[in-house]
């Protein structure tokens, strides 16, 4: 499992893995919207957990099919599956070498990001702790959209309208608890279902990404 | 003499071919007693005017969309235990079905909303959802569209299915928590209760959900049996460029 984690993030790491990809298309977003919405503090700070959390949302997503597509193509799927470590695990291991390079990078850039937005100072910390309590939800429900989509040529398009509606309980908890903190209000309702979410899909999504996986490579 | 035996394409074929002229009819004659009877022969009410007549078309719409998924889901879930193809083909004839009750109630619910609550549009909760659905739809049909082999594409659609069912709930309450809406609650269920429907809505409401339900049937028949007849001709010619 550890060698697998390792040799995904070397993947990521190295030219070509797309690592910078996301990070670059977040801030990107996070630029592009007050040049687009005008530069007027108030608004800014209203939208910015919204725009924060759709930004981390797109980068996400913009990775999301080199999680297997690139082992399906080479075949190493077909060893994963026939390796004594059981499909579950080995898709549990790629969702989260896949966060390790976009959620947990995403985590750590977005306060940067939220000055250029705005955020009001109390914020900060819900954004923070929003993200990294919500963005492995994103990383294993787009593994599990990825393993649907796997054996489609081309399939990147398919695979954003298949994840992009399961994305919404998360997206809707994740920028509700940064509104909140950021007027100050109470934050644990969202938080908890937000974290409910995020450990429901980690317990129960790799084994309907690997059923797929299976069905995939048969 | 099991519901099992239905599973047999050819039984499915012969016993659906036999019924389905006879649901047809019944299917065209509820809708358009219904439907008639909903749109020229009930009062109209006086706060919402004549607008109050696109209830027939929305709230049958809007209940066949949710329904449809369910049909679905319980097709995937057949297919994926029992591995009957008929189970399978049923699901995926539904999808389109869903999708256009989907179409309609959202549409007929902007163009009730427009002179009700003064916009075509508003982020309400059961707005919302409704949206959402539309796009679990898309992706059900576009995931079926894509994928060639037809097993593959059976069982990687009945994941989804069943993996979207549980987000459509998670997503409903979501969107609820997040915006307490506009939206009235339904009244269908409330019968003896202190605001139900009054009975000249009801009677010809029940009839336009009835004749919504079969017309749904028999839309799922029609398509399974196209998609049955679709795989026959493809053995077919499979079987003539192998010989």
């Amino acid at each position: 499992m550890n060698a697998l984690l390792i040799r995904d993030l070397k993947l990521a790491f190295r030219a070509g893995g797309g690592f910078g990809l996301g990070l670059a298309f977040f801030l990107l977003v996070a630029v592009l919207v007050p040049l687009g919405v005008g530069p007027e503090g108030g608004i800014l700070a209203r939208i910015a957990p919204g725009i924060l959390w759709v930004g981390a949302l797109l980068a996400c997503l913009l990775s999301l099919d080199r999680i297997f597509a690139l082992d399906f193509e080479d075949g190493s799927l077909d060893l994963l599956a026939t390796a004594p470590l059981p499909l579950e695990g080995a898709v549990a291991m790629k969702a989260f070498a896949h966060w390790l390079v976009t959620g947990l990078a995403l985590t750590i850039l977005s306060p940067v990001l939220a000055v250029l937005l705005n955020l009001p100072a109390q914020g900060y910390p819900w954004l923070v702790l929003s993200l990294v309590v919500g963005t492995p939800a994103l990383s294993v429900i787009g593994a599990f959209g990825a393993a649907l989509t796997v054996g489609v040529r081309r399939g990147g398009l398919l695979l954003s309208l298949l994840v992009l509606p399961l994305y919404v309980p998360t997206l809707i908890f994740g920028a509700e608890v940064v509104r909140r903190g950021a007027e100050g209000a109470a934050t644990g309702v969202p938080l908890a279902l937000l974290a409910a979410i995020t450990t429901g899909s980690a317990a129960l999504l790799p084994f309907a990404a690997a059923a797929a996986i299976r069905v995939n490579l048969r | 003499m099991s519901i099992w035996e239905y599973a047999n394409p050819k039984k499915f074929m012969q016993v659906s071919g036999r019924v389905l002229p006879w649901l047809t009819g019944l299917a065209a004659l509820t809708l358009s007693l219904g439907l008639v009877w909903g749109f020229f022969f009930t009062p109209e009410d006086y706060k919402q005017g004549s607008t109050v007549k696109i209830l027939f078309l929305h709230v049958p719409a809007a209940m066949m969309a949710i329904n449809a998924w369910v049909m679905m889901l319980v097709a995937s879930l057949i297919w994926v235990i029992r591995r009957h193809h008929v189970s399978a083909l049923a699901a995926r004839a539904a999808a389109p079905a869903g999708l256009v009750f989907t179409l309609i109630a959202l549409v007929t619910g902007a163009l009730w909303g427009q002179p009700m609550w003064n916009t075509w549009w508003e982020w309400d909760p059961r707005l919302t959802s409704f949206l959402i659905l539309l796009l679990f739809y898309l992706g059900y049909i576009a995931l079926w569209s894509a994928i060639e082999d037809p097993d593959t594409a059976a069982d990687l659609t009945s994941v989804l299915c069943m993996v979207g069912s549980v987000f459509a709930v998670l997503s409903r309450y979501a969107v609820k928590f997040w915006n307490q809406g506009l939206h009235q609650d339904s009244t269908i269920l409330k019968v003896g209760e202190s605001d139900p429907l009054d009975a000249a809505y009801y009677v010809p409401l029940v009839v336009c959900i009835a004749g919504f339900v079969l017309f749904f049937v028999v839309m799922v028949l029609v398509r399974t049996r196209i998609w049955i007849r679709a795989r026959r001709l493809g053995a077919l010619l499979a079987r003539e460029r192998m010989g």
